[in-house]
Parts: structure tokens; C-alpha cells; sequence
């Protein structure tokens, strides 16, 4: 059973027992644009809530991905670097970014649930 | 032109463009740039704009430009006291790059003049947004008070690719006869539309000044055609960097000489003799010696672009240059830049280096530009240039 988070960062957590995986919300990739590389952690790296793990480049700009949750990484994406695009395509899915497990589920619990996101995005 | 709104400007409302209402009805992401709301992108985004630029038609909104008109004899050599081009020789329906400059050849701005058809001088100028009131300043001083500058609030469209010319030629009879660089005045439904083929993509098209209040009905019209799609900043950014273009605040500025920016071509043989414009010993200086640094292109040999400000070292860790626009080209798929690079390390093919968030890349010096320009060329009798 999976349960979908997400942060004011625009970046979502699904939560599938200790396993999150982190990727950025399709209103993320929008504002992006054209993403051209995803430069990802390495497996075994510590993550921490509110800081940088990734760096995303569109055409345009580099933009920092920071965690909504804190963990280790424990897979990442390997799909994107072939296909960076498929965070635009699929953010939610295919474009994932990485996997860590969180010890802590406070963390989790503390971001937005979809309702209360998309309220949020109302706001911007 | 600059990416961010010069601070003079940053908070003060943006400057809406007249078409401002067509490009949010097109899905445009509007951004600021230089004091005015632009559109950066619309729905397809920046790869499939520039891609389709190179393989039909883009029409860009460039409004934000200032544009001037200068009148009365000796117009000609008046702008020659500013900016090193031979504008004396530029004939009837011609025009020209240039720069102005400081008194230490560093360029203020750069621009096009181009010089009317008709007896009478009278030269049709467009300069960067982010530089029009510090350089019709300048000019005015330049000019006089015996000649006329006139600033015109006209709307600057672009119309650039392969099929601009086919494209235009139906709305605008007669343009499909223009060579690159030439000017003239057409007519559309009993408004002057200043045509010159032209533009900052390194495609064939057009560049078209026309009345504020017409440019919605011209455009709709040329959007009506299949081939023709609206294209952004952001594709205009990937488009000029591909062709090798200097932006005005990123490759050429105050501290940045034409020479060493690549630009000597468009200096004319006898302002290099006889001088009269400013920074006229610094130029001959590089002219005769050869600058020290020179603008480069440069394939990182990474997946990653290299973004502007970027510092580029020698295999042996000596600084030697920095980047000054960098991204990803949508027609090379791969990621492109350019920079200034110490001469010594400047020849194509040369290797240098860039750190990269805490990683070593290899970067080639390229020849520019990246993507072969495709200007209609005159085929005789008239200068290229």
C-alpha cells in the first residue's frame, strides 16, 4: 500500500513500507521545461530533509531538487540518464528520481497529501 | 540583451508588449526580461520551438528592442563617431552590424543600422532593450541637435527558418527578392512594414518593424499559415548560441573588445586606417598584435551543460578562460557553450577543463558556429556584409 506526499518544493514522496521514492511534481516539470540531464546521488549517499540531493537541467537552467524526506539512497533511476525526459514526461512514474529508506516517518506525515497540495498549487 | 531585468528596472512594473494578449492566449510562459513581461516559451517548449525553427518557420516577438530613426545629411558620419563600421559606404537598402563603444573599445551595445533606400540619409537602427536609453543617449550626443533621432514604438517581429521567405512572400509580395542584409519598406493593408532579411537564429528570415496597432492582425495572419509557429526567448537563446551569436551582458560588453570577440569582420577597412571612432588606438592595437583572449566555442564533454560563469583551466590547473553562455543544443542534442579563452589555448581542438559540481569535465574548443547559418547570400554585385 502506497501513500503519495508532497512538499512545497514541489517534490513528492511515495511511501511504500520503509522504501520512499522521490521524484518532482508534473507542476515542477512544467515550470522547468525541456529537462536535459539529471545529475543523481550515489547508492549509499545520506540525504537530508530540506537539502540538496539532485541537480536538474533543462535547456535553460540548472534548478536543485531538495528532499522532502531524510534517508539513504538506496537505488536511483538509471533510466534517466539515457532519457532525462521522462521526467517531463511521466514525473510521476518513469521519471522518478530515487529510492531511500527513512527510518523516520514523521517526516513523511508532516508534507502535504494531494488535496492539500493542490490547494497549495491554487495559491501560486 | 541581458537574460535577468537590469536592477533600474527590476521593480518597477514590467513593460507589456503589444502583443502581449496574443501570446497568453497562445499558452505563452511569460518571463521578465530587461523591464518587460516576455514570452520565455509556449506550450511545445524550447526544444521543439528551436528544432522547429531549423526545419520551418518561428515567428518571434523581439518589441522590446529599441528601435530609431536618424534623418538629414551627414547622419552616416555622425553614427561613424560612435561605432567603428564603415557606414559612409553602406548603400541604399543595406545593412550592418556593429557596436558602439567606450573610449576603450569595450562594447557598450551592439546593433544594426541599416540605411533607407532614397536620396535622402536617413538610417533605421535597433539596439538591445536592456541598453536603449543609455544608447539613445549616446547617440543623440553623437548626432546633434542639426539631425533628427526619432525613437519609434513599433512592434519587431521576427519570422526565421527555411520557409520564412515562401511564408512572407504571399503576406509581403516582393520579399523573397531580398538578399541577406538587405532593407526595405513594403506595404501592408496601407501600413509601412520595415523588412530586413535577417535575424539572430542563423536561419534565412526576416526581421519586421510595423505599427503597434497592426502587429496582431500581421501576425494571426502569418500564423494562419501551417509552417509557421510562435517561438520564445528561451529558443532564441538556444538558436543564437547554436549559429555562435554574441548576446549583448553575456559575450560582448564593456570589458569585452570586438576583435576579441570575433566581431573584426564587421570593422571596415578604412575606419581601420583612419579611426574616428571611440577606442580607436586599443582597437589597433589588437588589430596589429592580436588580442590575448578570444571568444571560442566549446563542446563539454559531458552530458551536462556548462552554464555561464564557469571557469575553464589548462591540463596543467592554470585558469585560462571562462564560459560566457552555455546550454543545450536542441539540434545537436548535447550541450554547447561559449566563452573567452587565452589565445594560447584558443585553436579548435585545444583541451581544456571545468569543474562541474565537484566533477573534472573536458572541455574542446570548437569552431563557431555550431549549426552551419543559412543565410540567402547576395550573389553579386552587392556586399555580403
Amino acid at each position: 500500500m502506497t501513500d503519495c506526499r508532497y512538499s512545497k518544493e514541489h517534490e513528492y514522496v511515495l511511501l511504500d513500507g520503509d522504501v520512499a521514492t522521490i521524484g518532482i511534481t508534473d507542476y515542477a516539470q512544467t515550470q522547468l521545461g525541456d529537462i536535459v540531464f539529471v545529475d543523481l546521488p550515489p547508492i549509499g549517499r545520506k540525504i537530508d530533509k530540506g537539502k540538496e540531493f539532485a541537480v536538474i537541467e533543462s535547456v535553460k537552467a540548472a534548478s536543485e531538487v531538495y528532499s522532502p524526506v531524510s534517508g539513504e539512497v538506496v537505488e536511483v533511476n538509471s533510466e534517466l540518464g539515457e532519457t532525462p525526459a521522462l521526467v517531463n514526461d511521466d514525473p510521476l512514474g518513469r521519471g522518478w528520481l530515487v529510492r531511500v529508506h527513512t527510518s523516520d516517518r514523521t517526516e513523511f506525515d508532516s508534507l502535504m497529501d494531494e488535496a492539500a497540495y493542490a490547494d497549495f498549487l491554487k495559491t501560486l | 540583451m541581458t537574460d535577468e531585468p537590469d536592477i533600474a528596472t527590476a521593480t518597477a512594473p514590467l513593460v507589456r508588449l503589444p502583443l502581449d494578449a496574443l501570446h497568453r492566449r497562445m499558452g505563452a510562459r511569460m518571463a521578465p526580461f530587461a523591464g518587460y513581461d516576455m514570452p520565455l516559451q509556449y506550450d511545445k517548449g524550447i526544444v521543439a520551438e528551436t528544432l522547429h525553427t531549423r526545419d520551418k518557420a518561428s515567428l518571434f516577438d523581439v518589441s522590446h528592442m529599441g528601435q530609431a530613426m536618424i534623418g538629414g545629411a551627414g547622419a552616416a558620419r555622425a553614427m561613424e563617431g560612435v561605432t567603428p563600421a564603415d557606414l559612409l559606404s553602406l548603400a541604399q537598402g543595406r545593412m550592418r552590424y556593429t557596436q558602439l563603444l567606450n573610449e576603450t573599445g569595450g562594447v557598450l551595445d551592439d546593433l544594426l543600422v541599416a540605411r533607407l533606400p532614397g536620396v535622402e540619409e536617413r538610417l533605421f537602427l535597433v539596439v538591445n532593450a536592456a541598453r536603449k536609453s543609455a544608447d539613445f543617449t549616446l547617440i543623440a550626443a553623437a548626432t546633434g541637435p542639426r539631425l533628427k533621432l526619432h525613437l519609434l514604438d513599433r512592434a519587431l517581429i521576427a519570422l526565421q527558418g527555411p520557409r520564412a521567405a515562401m511564408v512572407l512572400d504571399a503576406l509581403l509580395p516582393g520579399v523573397e527578392d531580398l538578399s541577406f542584409m538587405d532593407w526595405r519598406a513594403f506595404d501592408f493593408e496601407g501600413a509601412p512594414v520595415f523588412v530586413s532579411r535577417s535575424g539572430y537564429t542563423g536561419e534565412d528570415g526576416f526581421e519586421l518593424s510595423l505599427r503597434a496597432d497592426c502587429a496582431e492582425t500581421f501576425v494571426t495572419k502569418l500564423l494562419a499559415h501551417g509552417d509557421v509557429a510562435l517561438a520564445g526567448l528561451g529558443a532564441r537563446d538556444a538558436l543564437r548560441l547554436e549559429a555562435g551569436l554574441p548576446l549583448y551582458g553575456h559575450d560582448l560588453d564593456a570589458t569585452t573588445d570586438p576583435i576579441e570577440a570575433g566581431l573584426a569582420w564587421s570593422i571596415g577597412k578604412r575606419r581601420r586606417a583612419e579611426g574616428g571612432f571611440p577606442g580607436f588606438a586599443h582597437i589597433s592595437a589588437q588589430l596589429a598584435q592580436g588580442p590575448q583572449r578570444m571568444r571560442v566555442g566549446l563542446l563539454p564533454q559531458s552530458k551536462a551543460p556548462l552554464r555561464e560563469g564557469a571557469e575553464l583551466f589548462a591540463q596543467n590547473g592554470d585558469p585560462v578562460g571562462v564560459v560566457t553562455s552555455g546550454g543545450f543544443s536542441p539540434t545537436l542534442q548535447r550541450p554547447i557553450a561559449m566563452g573567452y579563452v587565452a589565445a594560447a589555448h584558443a585553436g579548435a581542438g585545444a583541451t581544456l577543463f571545468a569543474t562541474l559540481r565537484d566533477k573534472r569535465i573536458e572541455v574542446a574548443v570548437a569552431p563557431l558556429p555550431f549549426v552551419v547559418h543559412r543565410y540567402v547570400r547576395p550573389t553579386s554585385g552587392k556586399d555580403a556584409r
